[in-house]
């Protein structure tokens, strides 16, 4: 696979790839690092890549496992991830305040999520993939991706209304 | 698009029945700036899902285009080492007939020219011992009347 043809068939997903890795990996400079490492996985490994059907799909998973693979290696250092390195440089700074306050509430939420329930919620309303491609790229059933989703979205609309109705905001 | 279909497509989505069409309808819906007061805690949520959706990845991504190319570098020039070395080796052993014959030829010449020389030297030895002798015969005759 040439450089140019790699690059058409890779780049494409590239935000995809970077977003799922932030939301695993929370810290704006660790998903950058993580999506480098990847590409550079990818680039290694570009003459199996060809073999794939859905090389994003693949990708996807690939990403999923590096990032999961960092937070065991993190945990197993005893180091916590700092949420204080998180910083949005894309959004201006007037928009960021403005959204902050909202946002960063189902920010929060979506975290606290077991990690396959974050995942699907970012694959599913973030990426917006079917339930087959999602299946396939955390190796799921695409029923057990519904249940999941589901159980997720429960979550967040419950945590979200009960700190409205206690006026916190 | 109507309240009620919204509020059924709600139930829906949290049951993940929903279509990524049916999803995307939805999130359209909130972002209009007003929306009912008990839908309030959709929007948030809607918008979280669109803001997260435009965010960028702007670092370059590494790759190293040369990096296969050294080791066919390598090969070519192991081979290029080879086959010069080949060459040199058996032009040594191999030469055709006329240059033998030629080196020969010049072998023969230069053995006859340095013939020449000797014998031209040798006949100089003689000239030179009879000189000697005069020499010596003076000398002689010096040293016996000093007696």
């Amino acid at each position: 696979m040439k450089q140019k043809e790699f690059l058409n068939t890779v780049m494409p997903f590239k935000d995809k790839v970077f977003r799922l890795a932030k939301r695993l990996l929370v810290s704006r400079d660790e998903a950058e690092d993580a999506t480098q490492e990847l590409y550079l996985k990818l680039w290694t490994n570009k003459s199996k890549l060809s073999d794939y059907k859905n090389v994003e799909a693949f990708a996807m998973t690939m990403t999923k496992n590096y990032c999961l693979d960092q937070l065991k290696s993190k945990r197993a250092n005893n180091l916590t991830l700092v949420h204080s390195n998180y910083k949005d440089n894309n959004t201006p700074l007037h928009r960021e305040i403005e959204i902050k306050d909202s946002v960063s509430r189902v920010h929060e939420f979506i975290e606290k999520l077991p990690e396959k329930q974050k995942l699907i919620i970012q694959l599913r309303d973030v990426e917006n993939y079917d339930y087959d491609e999602i299946g396939k790229i955390l190796d799921l059933q695409p029923t057990a991706v519904r249940v999941a989703l589901s159980r997720a979205r429960k979550t967040i609309r419950e945590q979200l209304i009960k700190q409205h109705n206690y006026g916190i905001s | 698009m109507e309240l009620a279909n919204i509020n059924e497509l709600l139930v829906k989505y949290e049951n993940a029945e929903t279509t990524l069409q049916e999803e995307q309808m939805l999130k359209k819906y909130f972002q209009q700036d007003t929306v009912p007061a008990h839908l309030i805690e959709y929007k948030e949520l809607f918008n979280y899902f669109d803001d997260s959706s435009k965010e960028h990845f702007t670092k370059p991504i590494p790759i190293k285009p040369r990096s296969a190319n050294w080791k066919w570098l390598s090969i070519a020039a192991s081979v290029v080492l080879l086959i010069s070395l080949y060459t040199i080796k058996s032009s040594d052993s191999i030469m055709s007939a006329s240059e033998r014959q030629e080196a020969q030829l010049a072998y023969q010449e230069t053995q006859k020219a340095f013939q020449l020389i000797s014998q031209n030297l040798n006949k100089g030895n003689t000239v030179a011992m009879n000189g000697l002798q005069e020499f010596e015969k003076a000398q002689n005759k010096i040293f016996t009347k000093n007696k």
